[in-house]
């Protein structure tokens, strides 16, 4: 294969791509053969009616749930069988529909959680507080203290997770999930809850995301948000793909259409 | 630490350094007691306070220790504080050993399981277990701890050995609970699904919790063998545990001063009200019951104190 | 032949006798996912009940052995099961949207009151039946001579257990319990006072495990204000055995573990005895946590 070719192979593989993945607990099958790829520097949105799967697929990219057949990859690599925290390593990031912060911690604890795995020193760095442990928190501190900033939280850096509004909190999250510094970050409903204008502003965090070349994937039920920021939808039903498009030409897909009519109003 | 906290702090450190010079043989042993007691609850507060694990087998690993010591000692003549990093290697590999298949399990779960292994070990000593333990009566001619050169007999020398290793131990723990290893524990603490959703290897933190917190009781263990030169089962009952577990929630989880403080509560207040000595496990009862209603965070709960706070202003400085 | 005859039926007593605990805790736990750690005590407050009931009142001299025990056994079931309603009250009630651990501690700390209290009224020592009062006969069935006692035991936590299973079963506050255990939430919706039904949970389970305590102090003669720990955790462990939060799971995980544990006691080693019931618990739990009879559910994330 000469240089070209290689290059040319480059663009065409995916960051994330699954193929025919089914997911059942006991007799329901949740997710079932669903295919569908993510690629580098895109904003892509998963949506559906409620039920429909959308954050089984999450979860089984996370490695949270295994999938009972078809594979994930990501960045060419299987990742399914990985545990999550292996996953994450390799460069996947994501926030939870139900918020999932370390409530009783500070901001900048909940997003040195992020810096962790990327940091070193273990149990006698810890205890003895050596230099090289104290420039490595430094570093830690220092990108913490900055993502916080990023998402506009950099006023309550020492300020208690369990305090802040339901809209800070999904920022938290995002910056927490920012510090892991992931190529693909993928976002449950983070303008779930959200006012208006919270949602406006996000709206704008997500194109600054995009703007540090991180590749989003989001579930979101709010149309303006995933019509404005995403450039490919993936339409889940009853635990199937049903589309995969541009917004645009999603919005006018019949099945897509049926399949909301009746369960939300706003496509 | 604020300068008034500090001021606090080095008046109580130095009433207590110069406490065996004004009290009588008796009382300087309370105090011994409340120093093992606090050691191993610091120990304990690594996995149930700061990591959240619900150990209430802790006495198994103080046992492991104890025995080690008194085994290696009476058996091999090997000096008595030579046998501490082993008392702690022993006690902590057995915690791993245990815990490796048991740790994934959902808290009230694991409360069970180490209540089921503090009373296995216990049953394994009354057993005379590969006929090392000596059985119901234990082992007994320990001999006297030496350091540098100093016989360690009286409850005056004791007490500068026990409290020197809470005063070291407190001085390792502060640091390690501000650093990379303290703050993933309390990661696993407030949510594990988001902790491995950040890339924190939380199996890995489980068993090292455990591990380091037995290996600590596991020397509290060679300091007790030393302090006793007798060992029995008995002294390494389930209720040794339960008092550890009550020391580490009447304090505050994951913190180091109310850790303390309950210590000489727990310990040192029954020695007070002797008179009412049988009442006391009552009391504790009704303590226990009435906190987790009105103060389910300790008496001196846990304030932050999870990042060097010297470090953040050189951050936010630049 | 005869030893693992006699070891069997003696399981099966004690078996039987763990199931009737294990029902308090698989009840509670299936309503509130709660280990109700007092419960061991309360079954020790049957037996110290039953005793002050036996020899103070005299029962069994005025109105003979059967009704006078059946008359002291339904006051004992009365006494604990108010003592368990008062303790759901005391103890449980404040912490019911409290964090896991506030609510094990209380229950810890519940277990450690009951126990000392116990301890301060009657002393450290063991306390024992009267033995006149008992028939101390035997029974010959085909040649194989059991003690009357036992058999009764086993009857009478058989006859309890499927008296349970039926009001569990085919009433309605039965469908009720069973339906606050699945979704509680759901449970409220549809109507059902879902405080009433952990009251009543904390009614009928300490019943059972007072008529238990009762049972062990005629079986043994002796009972001892720990007692409760050491039943309790081996009852647990049946609960763990059967499939937590499932009734009839707790009833054969009861008298399985009795099995077992007679079994090993007599084949194995008489000084591991109480060590087995814990190897079996921790086995169970590293094998299959859901249990014999359990179902295996997905968690949530």
């Amino acid at each position: 294969m000469n240089k070209a070719a290689v290059a040319a192979d480059h663009v065409a593989s995916p960051l994330l791509s699954l193929h025919a993945v089914t997911k059942s607990f006991g007799g329901l099958t949740a997710v079932n053969g669903v295919s569908f790829t993510v690629e580098e520097g895109s904003v892509v949105g998963l949506i559906g009616p409620n039920g429909a799967g959308k954050t089984t697929v999450f979860n089984l990219i996370t490695g949270n749930y295994q999938p009972n057949q078809g594979d994930i990859h990501f960045t060419g690599q299987r990742v399914n069988g990985l545990r999550t925290h292996r996953i994450i390593m390799l460069g996947i990031a994501r926030t939870f529909q139900n918020i999932r912060l370390f409530q009783q911690l500070t901001l900048l604890e909940n997003v040195l959680a992020g810096c962790h795995y990327r940091m070193r020193g273990g149990i006698f760095a810890g205890m003895l507080w050596l230099p090289a442990q104290r420039r490595v928190e430094q570093e830690a501190i220092e990108r913490a203290t900055r993502e916080l900033a990023f998402v506009g939280l950099g006023q309550q850096t020492l300020a208690v997770a369990k305090n802040l509004s339901y809209g800070n909190q999904r920022r938290l999250e995002i910056a927490r999930a920012l510090a892991t510094q992931p190529r693909l970050l993928i976002l449950d409903e983070p303008a779930g809850g959200m006012n208006e204008q919270e949602t406006e502003a996000l709206i704008g965090l997500i194109e600054q995301i995009r703007a540090r070349g991180i590749t989003i994937l989001l579930i979101e039920h709010d149309m303006r948000l995933v019509m404005r920021a995403c450039e490919k939808l993936v339409v889940l039903e009853h635990g199937s793909k049903i589309a995969e498009d541009s917004p645009e030409r999603v919005r006018c897909d019949p099945r897509v259409i049926e399949a909301y009519l009746g369960a939300e109003d706003e496509v | 630490m604020s300068r008034a906290n500090l001021l606090v702090t080095g008046l109580c450190a130095a009433l207590l350094a110069v406490a065996p010079l004004f009290l009588n043989a008796y009382q300087v042993d309370v105090l011994n007691s409340i120093g093992l007691y606090a050691l191993l609850a610091l120990g304990l507060n690594l996995i149930l306070g700061e990591a959240g694990l619900f150990n209430m087998g802790h006495a198994a690993f103080y046992a492991m220790g104890a025995y080690t010591t008194a085994i290696l000692n009476t058996r091999y003549q090997i000096p008595v504080l030579w046998t501490l990093p082993l008392s702690a290697a022993v006690a902590g590999a057995f915690a791993l050993a245990v815990a490796r298949p048991v740790v994934h399990l959902r808290g009230d779960y694991l409360l069970i399981v180490t209540i089921g292994v503090g009373e296995i070990v216990r049953i394994a000593l009354v057993n005379d277990v590969f006929g090392i333990t000596g059985g119901a009566n234990g082992i007994f001619g320990i001999s006297r701890p030496t350091l540098f050169g100093v016989v360690i007999r009286q409850p005056q020398q004791f007490f500068y050995l026990i409290w020197g290793f809470v005063a070291l131990t407190i001085f390792l723990f502060l640091r390690l609970k501000r650093s990379r290893f303290g703050r993933a524990l309390n990661y696993l603490r407030e949510d594990e699904t988001a902790a491995e959703g950040s890339g924190i290897n939380t199996d890995y933190y489980k068993l090292a919790a455990f591990g380091l917190g037995a290996a600590w009781a596991g020397m509290a263990g060679t300091l007790f063998a030393a302090k006793m030169t007798i060992i029995s089962p008995e002294s390494f009952s389930f209720w040794e545990s339960v008092v550890l577990f009550m020391i580490v929630i009447l304090g505050g989880a994951g913190s180091i001063p109310g850790v303390l403080l309950a210590a000489f509560l727990v310990i040192g207040l029954p020695e007070l009200f002797r008179e009412f000595a049988s009442a006391r496990m009552l009391v504790f009862g009704l303590v226990m019951m009435v906190m987790m209603v009105f103060r389910p965070q300790g008496l001196w709960p846990s304030r932050g104190g999870q990042v060097s706070l010297a470090l953040l202003g050189k951050a936010l400085k630049r | 032949m005869e030893e693992f005859f006699q070891q069997l039926t003696n399981g099966l007593a004690v078996g039987g006798i763990y199931a009737l605990i294990a029902l308090g805790y698989t009840m509670v736990y299936g309503v509130l996912k709660l280990i109700n750690f007092a419960h061991g005590d309360l079954f020790t407050y049957g037996a110290y009940l039953g005793l002050t009931l036996l020899t103070s009142l005299a029962l069994t001299d005025r109105l003979g052995f059967v009704a006078g025990v059946l008359v002291l056994a339904l006051m004992v079931m009365g006494l604990v099961a108010v003592l368990g309603a008062i303790l759901e009250r005391a103890a449980y009630r404040p912490l019911r949207e409290s964090p896991r651990l506030s609510a094990v501690v209380s229950a810890l700390g519940a277990s450690i009151f009951l126990q000392n209290t116990l301890m301060l009224i009657y002393g450290a020592r063991f306390q024992v039946y009267p033995d006149h009062i008992l028939p101390a006969a035997t029974l010959n069935i085909f040649g194989l001579y059991l003690p009357l006692m036992r058999v009764l035991i086993v009857l009478a936590s058989v006859v309890m257990m499927v008296a349970l299973y039926l009001f569990i079963q085919k009433t309605k506050i039965g469908t009720a319990i069973r339906a606050a255990a699945i979704d509680q939430g759901a449970a409220r919706l549809m109507g059902i006072d879902v405080n009433r039904v952990i009251m009543l949970v904390f009614l009928v389970g300490p019943a059972l495990g007072g008529a238990a305590g009762l049972m062990v102090g005629l079986y043994y003669g002796q009972i001892n204000f720990t007692m409760g720990w050491v039943y309790g955790m081996k009852a647990f462990t049946a609960a763990i055995l059967g499939g937590i939060g499932n009734i009839p799971g707790a009833m054969v995980g009861g008298l399985l573990l009795g099995v077992i544990e007679a079994l090993g006691a007599a084949y194995i080693s008489i000084a591991w005895k109480d060590a087995i019931a814990f190897c079996v618990l921790i086995l169970i739990l590293i094998v299959r946590p859901t249990g014999l009879l359990g179902e295996r559910v997905a968690d949530k994330v």
